[in-house]
């Protein structure tokens, strides 16, 4: 029972009580970065290290950041944090760090990140706080990868940059999707996840 | 028909309360009502009845869309013949060709649209609604005769749920149905809904040496200077009564302006369609086209044409008829439906003319004015609420 709830923070925002469908934070990336699952891949690990380091550093200076200033340090170390993402993306692997341009430096506007620094990394210990920030990066990665998984398959045809759809469907007139592309369709698949995901917990509904 | 009748009446109690096709009760009624008519009459208080139910409203509608539909189907043989240089058929034979050629797209459009709404119908035990009846004629018309089945079915069946069932059904849906689909349609396969080789049906003729299967206005918005002349699809110019009655290529509804007019006026004789929309419209239009004429520019093409040809090419006159009345997706206070009117015809000229990327902007404007409707409501009936409220306040000192 004890380890269950220790694990909590960690699993709670898979499905229950997830960012982006549940809580409806961080629509804007989730819209524009899900047009190929390469990108949306590398926002979720980036989120996710971003999430849960700064979740542990909130955590372990919570007793010394006067109340008045708190939203002034969050962001200095979100700020430090998105910006040794950036460079190490830069350096390991540029060609996703310029399809994804400035997303990456608007994790800093993440609401999810704010919002999980204020609500938990404030008031709880460092090692509930990195579950909270892992637990809620993976949420939100979750929905980034099923969102660009539908749409690279129905918009270009391709998983991770590889042809799936096979050349004979294209000369038996089958074509892309161009809509699946644009920015509006993500926002109708999240509505669509959205909307099984409360068919299923019906406690969700309200 | 006695006979006919009988029966259904004797199978009817198994789709009543606790029969055995209860769940099947509405698809039941939809049949029944269809072609009977109801003999229920209300229990309790006063009610105003009139004979005009929404299944005759609709029914009135699609009559009005014939003549466009049946000229369509000619002209789509005309164009095809016109095309391989065999121009010399009988009018049978060019309204069978087009006939043939649209007829599956009519029965994608209808059973993937009503198959849809029976289905929600039965799960959230409502009545079936008859809008589709409507829209699924329409949809075909606004597309070009080469759309694949395939892409359609996917389109109606988008636009039918995400337009229209998950706002609650017919009647709740505040965006048209039928230009949601052309969109997704649009939006989705550019190559299939627009340019110079989908709005004529080659099929597997070689087509003549001077053949150009580019639209009227999709000539004028790629040919870049001031004198460019309108040509039918052999080259030879386009007259004004060409234009008029609707020879050349397009969505394959709406290109004759005479049929539409003969729609519009079953339409505001039956009194199902709101004229003050369509005067508006036309009206916003024609300004629009005055404007853009008087500072026509080489930048912009489309500016040279004069209001008359504005208004009679492309799928204006079909969208201001038939789809901008919709009394869902309408403004629905009388002045709200001339400034709603008034900035579909505006809007529709203005993307036409000036932006490069739409050779025809009638779609976008009436859906983007589908949106404003409601806010275009709401601020006429707070102006009326202060005015009243003002010469209250008057007539109290």
């Amino acid at each position: 029972m004890n380890r269950k709830k220790t694990f909590l923070p960690l699993f709670n925002p898979l499905s229950k009580d997830n960012p982006v469908i549940v809580q409806v934070l961080g629509i804007c990336s989730a819209l524009a970065v899900t047009a190929k699952m390469e990108p949306a891949l590398v926002m979720t690990i980036s989120v996710t290290a971003v999430l849960a380091l700064s979740n542990v550093i909130i955590s372990l200076l919570r007793n010394t950041i006067p109340s008045s200033i708190r939203i002034i340090v969050q962001l200095v170390v979100v700020a430090a944090l998105v910006v040794i993402v950036d460079q190490v993306l830069k350096a390991w692997n540029y060609e996703v760090s310029k399809a994804l341009s400035v997303f990456i430096g608007l994790i800093i506007t993440n609401c999810i990140i704010m919002g999980r620094l204020e609500a938990f990394g404030l008031n709880n210990r460092p090692w509930a706080s990195f579950l909270d920030g892992v637990g809620n990066g993976l949420g939100y990665g979750i929905i980034l990868i099923i969102v660009s998984f539908f749409r690279e398959l129905l918009g270009s045809g391709t998983l991770f940059g590889c042809t799936v759809i096979p050349q004979s469907w294209y000369e038996a007139g089958y074509m892309n999707n161009g809509l699946m592309i644009l920015p509006p369709m993500a926002l109708i698949v999240v509505a669509c996840i959205i909307w099984a995901h409360r068919s299923i917990n019906k406690d969700l509904q309200e | 028909m006695k006979g006919l009748k009988r029966k259904i009446d004797k199978i009817k109690p198994q789709f009543e309360k606790g029969g055995r096709f209860e769940k099947l009760q509405s698809v039941f009624d939809g049949f029944y009502t269809f072609l009977y008519t109801p003999n229920e009459t209300s229990r309790s208080g006063v009610h105003i009845h009139d004979a005009n139910d929404s299944k005759r409203t609709m029914i009135t509608v699609i009559i009005a869309l014939l003549p466009c539909c049946l000229f369509g189907m000619w002209n789509i043989g005309l164009q095809h013949y016109m095309a391989i240089g065999d121009a010399d058929q009988g009018l049978f034979k060019l309204f069978f060709y087009g006939l043939w050629a649209v007829l599956p797209q009519i029965l994608t459009a209808y059973i993937v649209g009503l198959g849809i709404e029976f289905i929600v119908a039965q799960i959230r035990g409502h009545e079936i609604q008859e809008g589709f009846l409507v829209s699924g004629l329409i949809i075909p018309m606004i597309c070009p005769v080469d759309t694949p089945w395939w892409m359609l079915a996917v389109a109606v069946a988008f636009a039918v749920i995400f337009a229209k069932e998950v706002f609650g059904g017919t009647g709740y849906n505040f965006l048209n149905v039928a230009l949601v689909t052309r969109a997704f349609l649009f939006f989705s396969y550019p190559s299939k809904m627009s340019g110079d080789s989908v709005f004529v049906r080659l099929g597997n003729g070689v087509p003549v040496d001077a053949y150009s299967g580019a639209t009227p206005l999709g000539q004028i918005a790629s040919s870049g200077d001031a004198t460019a002349t309108m040509t039918d699809i052999l080259g030879n110019p386009l007259s004004m009564s060409d234009i008029f009655f609707g020879f050349y290529p397009g969505s394959w509804g709406e290109t004759s302006t005479l049929c539409i007019l003969i729609g519009a006026a079953i339409l505001l004789v039956t009194g199902i369609a709101n004229w003050r929309i369509m005067l508006s419209g036309v009206l916003g239009a024609v300004v629009m086209s005055v404007i853009a004429n008087t500072w026509a520019s080489p930048l912009y093409p489309a500016s040279y044409l004069s209001p008359i040809e504005q208004i009679c090419l492309g799928g204006f006159m079909f969208a201001i008829v038939f789809m901008a009345t919709d009394p869902v997706t309408a403004s629905h206070t009388n002045v709200g439906k001339y400034i709603y009117g008034a900035l579909i015809g505006v809007m529709a000229i203005l993307i036409r003319v000036y932006n490069p990327g739409f050779p025809e902007g009638a779609m976008l404007a009436v859906l983007l004015m589908n949106c404003f409707a409601p806010l275009i409501d709401h601020c006429v009936v707070s102006v009326n609420i202060k005015r009243r409220m003002n010469r209250q306040k008057v007539k109290n000192q």
